[in-house]
């Protein structure tokens, strides 16, 4: 029967004064013990509306239940069924605004840790259960996949499982997308990311790193030369939005993209024992406020830096991060500065930057995102001492594929035009889902679309559904 | 991986590389060029293509051992393999057919000149090539680039071989007259001073010249936005927009600056290897 108790099980944590200076992980993840007593907090209800708040419906209590009863490996497979990713999505799924937000016992108390325990389920998995035994193909028909992010990946294990040859086409030299160059260690471990990987090999995924469809092939060399039947393309929204004031190009001044490429991808944290170096000095602002923002100033602290801002022109309560993420900057001592507007990078004789001159705003009428429009306060500017500016305002769609192919619509935004339920392209066989149709966005909605777009091929391939 | 089938040395610090990378031979077009990785936990450095031959499937490079990921490569052998070899990136140089194209290379650099100044001359454009060195010795690749179009001048500071003095003295003297036709084109690619002072040559003239940007890039993708250039007053990433632009409208200032980003820690890495050594099982 479910235990009445308002809080969650804590999720244990490493202290913040140790954990800002390296790059292990932060949450130290449930115990049987801490995961059974979580468990136990589910209601049952007649109308698990959970369900609704995941992108990719993971059977929630079901899978919670079987965590009560000591079944994990019935746990393990619930999840596993509806979400391909889950020790990745356990970790950094926005839960609060989704399965969460809608759970029955945020009425009067805090929700059930359905985040927590999915990591917990999934990392038992990955601990106590071998590896599945190689697969070969069964079908005949070879597919493609651009991108090994997530919306590629999870495309790739679906339709390798239903018996399809797949090859994923990588421009990086390893895969894993934004998983690997940009969600820091301290949030998601590697070595997570590679056990899945791991898995995907096992079923007869190829992956091919070095490869940029649109430079090295073309999208129509790869069914007329190559043969595949279908393509989905996962190629993510990775070009980064700079602001366009004066300054940007001063030395220390950075993309997030780039600061957490030199530091995720290239391991610029082990400098000189690996060979990517990046400079961070002792004060560091950070522009923005959504995940990629607290992902960019925590790794500032962990490279060093003595102070850490949050620059935003916007309030806490327009903030896109997620909560977990918001309160462990916090701790960390990462400083906040809301409805604060860079208007300029100030730098040296030597162009090294010194400065970050701002704005003070306040927040007006709504604006046609619904958020409150931010109105700058005139005589405000005031200058912001720092040595290094990270720039975390956005990214959109690569336009490196879109450009060389023909036929395949865009939006206005450089977003790829795809059907929602299924990821079909303007153009037959071609299938496309995550950032690269939706523009930024989070993990489990891009596995959430390569998992409808490995069913739709299927479909369409084979005539099945 | 990518193979090395030869090895030459050019100079004590410069090598070349021909490389078995059939798709990126395949696809390759002069003016771009490709990102290695040489060890694990190694940086990804830009590199241009000097040749490539779809028919063999190998792609040529220079590589000047500047640092410790170029001393790591330049201490590959034939049979060896690039960890990690991706390109063709950015885009091929389009010109107009039918000019005289001056192509100005200082360095490694003029390795690049290889494809491109073949390619021009095989569709009839008509070919210089002005090269220069301190010296005659370091002067590279002089017979192949003689193969490859209708001109080669050869400048060396102490004037050991052709002409003494800078190759941009040799193009003024160009322009003013000294050719069977006026330059129509001048495409510099070299150390950025170098390709800064060609502009500077050129500008009075309003002759069209482009130059080769290599600054500080990791995927070459447009991905990181590290190689950010201003060009005529817009921002632009070298990696997708070039390599090579407008020389009159580049902000060589900056370009220079920039690429002095990482000075202090690149001596570091090279001190480190120099007193471990480069160990080829890692």
């Amino acid at each position: 029967m479910p235990v009445k108790r308002a809080n969650k099980t804590p999720m244990p944590e490493r202290p913040a004064g140790i954990r800002s200076h390296d790059f292990r992980e932060v949450n130290e993840g449930y115990s049987l013990a801490h995961a059974a007593f979580e468990a136990e907090r589910c209601l049952r209800c007649q109308d698990p509306v959970c369900i609704e708040g995941c992108p990719v419906g993971i059977p929630i209590p079901d899978f919670i239940h079987a965590v009560a009863a000591g079944d994990l490996p019935g746990a393990a497979r619930q999840l596993r069924e509806a979400n391909p990713l889950p020790a990745i999505c356990g970790r950094v799924c926005p839960q609060e605004s989704q399965c969460e937000m809608l759970c029955h016992m945020v009425k009067r108390f805090r929700p059930v840790a359905i985040g927590h325990l999915e990591r917990y389920v999934a990392d038992w998995e990955r601990m106590e259960t071998p590896l599945p035994e190689p697969r070969t193909p069964t079908r005949a028909e070879k597919i493609a996949v651009i991108g090994a992010g997530p919306a590629g990946l999870v495309c790739a294990g679906e339709l390798a499982r239903l018996g399809y040859a797949v090859t994923v086409y990588e421009a990086l030299h390893a895969p894993g997308g934004v998983l690997r160059y940009g969600i820091p260690e301290f949030r998601l471990p590697k070595e997570i990311l590679d056990w899945e990987i791991e898995v995907l090999r096992r079923l007869g995924v190829e992956i091919v790193c070095n490869v940029i469809i649109g430079k090295t092939l073309t999208l129509d060399a790869l069914f007329d030369d190559y043969g595949f039947a279908a393509v989905f393309v996962g190629t993510g929204a990775g070009l980064p939005a700079f602001l366009g004031i004066p300054g940007e190009n001063l030395n220390g001044v950075f993309s997030a993209n780039e600061f957490l490429t030199r530091i995720n991808l290239m391991r610029a944290y082990d400098f000189p024992a690996a060979d990517t170096p990046l400079k961070v000095g002792r004060r560091v602002a950070v522009i923005g406020a959504g995940n990629t923002a607290m992902d960019a100033i925590r790794s500032a602290m962990r490279m060093g830096a003595e102070e850490a801002l949050i620059v935003y022109r916007r309030s806490e309560k327009e903030m896109s991060a997620r909560v977990e993420e918001y309160h462990h900057a916090i701790e960390e001592g990462v400083q906040f500065n809301w409805l604060t507007n860079p208007i300029e990078i100030l730098g040296d004789k030597e162009g090294w930057v010194t400065g970050l001159k701002c704005q003070r705003m306040r927040l007006g009428e709504p604006d046609a995102s619904g958020r409150a429009r931010p109105v700058p306060i005139e005589g405000s500017e005031f200058v912001l001492p720092v040595d290094n500016v990270v720039l975390a305002i956005g990214t959109t769609p690569n336009p490196l594929l879109i450009k060389t192919a023909s036929g395949l619509e865009t939006t206005r935004r450089g977003c790829l035009v795809a059907e929602e339920t299924t990821g079909q392209t303007s153009r037959r066989r071609i299938y496309a889902g995550g950032d690269a149709v939706t523009g930024a966005a989070t993990v489990i909605l891009a596995a959430g679309a390569g998992k409808r777009a490995a069913r739709a091929i299927h479909a369409d391939l084979s005539g099945e559904h | 991986m990518p193979t090395i089938v030869e090895k030459r040395v050019l100079t004590p610090i410069t090598k070349l590389f021909r490389v078995e990378a059939p798709l990126i031979a395949r696809s390759a077009r002069p003016g771009q060029f490709l990102i290695v990785r040489v060890r694990e936990g190694g940086e990804r450095i830009p590199l241009t293509i000097a040749d490539y031959d779809a028919a063999t499937g190998l792609v040529t490079i220079v590589v000047q051992e500047v640092g410790a990921t170029t001393r790591r490569l330049g201490a590959l052998e034939p049979g060896e393999t690039i960890l990690d070899m991706v390109g063709p990136l950015g885009n091929a140089i389009e010109l107009a057919p039918g000019g005289h194209v001056v192509g100005v290379g200082g360095g490694f650099g003029s390795a690049a000149l290889l494809c491109l100044m073949r390619a021009l001359r095989r569709r009839g454009d008509h070919t210089t090539i002005v090269m220069g060195a301190r010296r005659a010795d370091l002067l590279l690749l002089v017979d192949e680039l003689r193969a490859v179009c209708d001109h080669l001048e050869l400048c060396t500071d102490d004037g050991s071989v052709g002409f003494k003095g800078f190759v941009t003295q040799r193009l003024q003297q160009l322009i003013d007259g000294d050719s069977p036709r006026r330059p129509d084109h001048v495409v510099a690619i070299g150390p950025m001073p170098m390709m800064r002072a060609v502009a500077e040559t050129t500008r009075p003239t309003g002759i069209p010249t482009l130059v080769s940007m290599d600054p500080v890039m990791i995927d070459g993708t447009g991905m990181c936005g590290g190689c950010r250039i201003t060009v005529g007053g817009e921002v632009k990433f070298a990696c997708v927009d070039g390599p090579c632009f407008d020389a009159h409208r580049v902000d060589f200032d900056e370009a220079m600056r920039r690429t002095k980003m990482y000075v202090r820690e690149q001596e570091a890495a090279l001190q480190r290897l120099e007193t471990e050594g480069i160990c080829h099982a890692g």
